[in-house]
């Protein structure tokens, strides 16, 4: 099925209203959607609540929507790289739901593969723990946790076709394929728009259903810490 | 106090030690800051992949700038490069891979680990809550679990309680502590010391730590 090709990012993200839960792939600053998250801060949309792994830094990524006051709230696994978020915090401003990262990976994924919550180990015996159903399996004890869902989902990939179809390039992928699957609606940024059957059926990483729109962008990729060979 | 160590050679000392953890033939996640020198001295002759939580098996060397790819990096968010025979995949599989204990070891940092191998090292109350990242999971998931550290915090005091402080990352997770002073396993019997670095001697070892420990009947001495 033939998707949505975006004429501009502002149409793209048009549909994003106040009080939207919206997903967002990426980790640090690798794979996120740059240009659709510029599109929202542009939008001005606000009372958002956010799920994605990390929250940017201060001037880039979803760090922009956070200095702009589009948030209400923020649900990630590691939020260390920005200090504006901090400032929101402790001003109450911002409410911050805290998850580990693998659970939080498969609270995404689960909420996309009509699971409605799953038991982990990780967190037991800790604060998230408080206050929560633990279950013991084999004398082992395990935390529920509840799949995640959004009204949108916005992801990076760095191939896509008009079927939706998805690749990604290397640690890009990331956070992405589930937050693909986990949206009502899905708008992918890609590198590259290629023509239908220029991917090869085997290597298509997120299918094309999982996809609504898409549109293609020129990204800055910003390196958070560059490290080098001594 | 038997030796004052440079920070710098501490590290490196912790590191090389808990280098000797990993075998031929291991899965190994290394967490983010101390453990990630570890991979600097793997001697050459194991075959070790190391995984990167946000979806690298196979992390390889640090990147010369001309090879240098922004879509690249460990759990870290460092720039890196992929090993011969590495594979890319989400963080879902990548976590599925942790906590269906498919990985031999995690070698962590910690800021406190007590007599029952609870570990705590996420959350300083009254500090900026940064986020548990990827070690609440590591912690359940690979088979052995290192934890490295400093063997007492910067006002002198032990690391090593009896009860942690600290709001926990895993409750009875740890299997080994590794210190710049000693090493020492956590068992069903309580903490056992069965190495004391040069320069140590056992009772300056058992002075400097809260918790209570036992001496392993072959305990080594200046082992590292």
């Amino acid at each position: 099925m033939m998707k949505t090709i975006h004429p501009s990012f502002e149409q793209a993200v048009n549909e994003i209203k106040d009080y939207s839960t919206i997903m967002v792939g990426g980790f640090g600053l690798v794979g996120i959607p740059e240009n659709l998250i510029l599109a929202l801060v542009k939008s001005k949309v606000k009372h958002l609540t956010v799920i994605s792994n990390n929250c940017g830094v201060d001037d880039w990524g979803l760090g922009l929507l956070l200095k702009n006051k589009q948030i209400d709230k923020m649900i990630g696994s590691y939020v260390g790289e920005n200090k504006e978020f901090e400032r929101q915090v402790l001003a109450g401003e911002l409410e911050v739901e805290l998850t580990p990262q693998g659970t939080l990976a498969e609270r995404i994924r689960a909420g996309g593969a009509g699971i409605p919550a799953f038991y982990t180990p990780a967190g037991v015996g800790t604060p998230l723990a408080e206050g929560e159903e633990v279950r013991t399996f084999d004398g082992q004890e395990y935390l529920l946790q509840k799949g995640l869902q959004a009204d949108f989902s916005l992801v990076r990939a760095a191939k896509g076709d008009r079927y939706g179809n998805l690749v990604y390039n290397k640690t890009a992928r990331n956070f992405n394929p589930m937050i693909a699957a986990a949206g009502k609606v899905t708008i992918a940024e890609v590198e590259e728009l290629v023509e239908p059957g220029e991917l090869d059926p085997d290597h298509i990483h997120t299918p094309g259903i999982y996809v609504q729109g898409l549109i293609e962008g020129s990204q800055e990729k910003r390196i958070e810490r560059l490290t080098l060979r001594q | 106090m038997a030796v004052q160590l440079d920070k710098a050679i501490v590290r490196e000392k912790i590191a090389r030690r808990a280098e000797q953890e990993i075998e031929s033939g291991f899965y190994v996640n290394l967490g983010i800051g101390m453990p990630t020198m570890v991979a600097n001295y793997i001697q050459e002759d194991k075959e070790v992949v190391l995984q990167s939580e946000n979806g690298l098996l196979g992390i390889g060397r640090s990147p010369y700038e001309d090879e240098v790819d922004p879509d690249l990096i460990n759990a870290g968010k460092e720039t890196v490069t992929a090993s011969v025979g590495a594979s890319y995949c989400s963080s879902a599989e990548s976590f599925a891979m942790i906590r269906g204990q498919h990985i031999d070891l995690a070698i962590l940092g910690g800021m406190e680990v007590n007599e029952k191998g609870d570990l705590a090292n996420w959350m300083i109350p009254g500090k900026m809550i940064k986020g548990m990242g990827g070690a609440m999971d590591i912690v359940h998931g690979a088979r052995k679990i290192v934890i490295i550290m400093d063997h007492v915090n910067k006002h002198g005091e032990s690391k090593i309680l009896k009860q942690c402080q600290l709001p926990l990352t895993g409750k009875g997770v740890v299997d080994r502590i590794i210190t710049e002073r000693a090493v020492i396993d956590v068992t069903e019997e309580g903490l056992e010391l069965v190495e004391v670095d040069e320069g140590w001697t056992v009772q300056e070892i058992k002075d400097s730590t809260e918790a209570d420990l036992k001496v392993h009947p072959n305990l080594l001495e200046a082992s590292f």
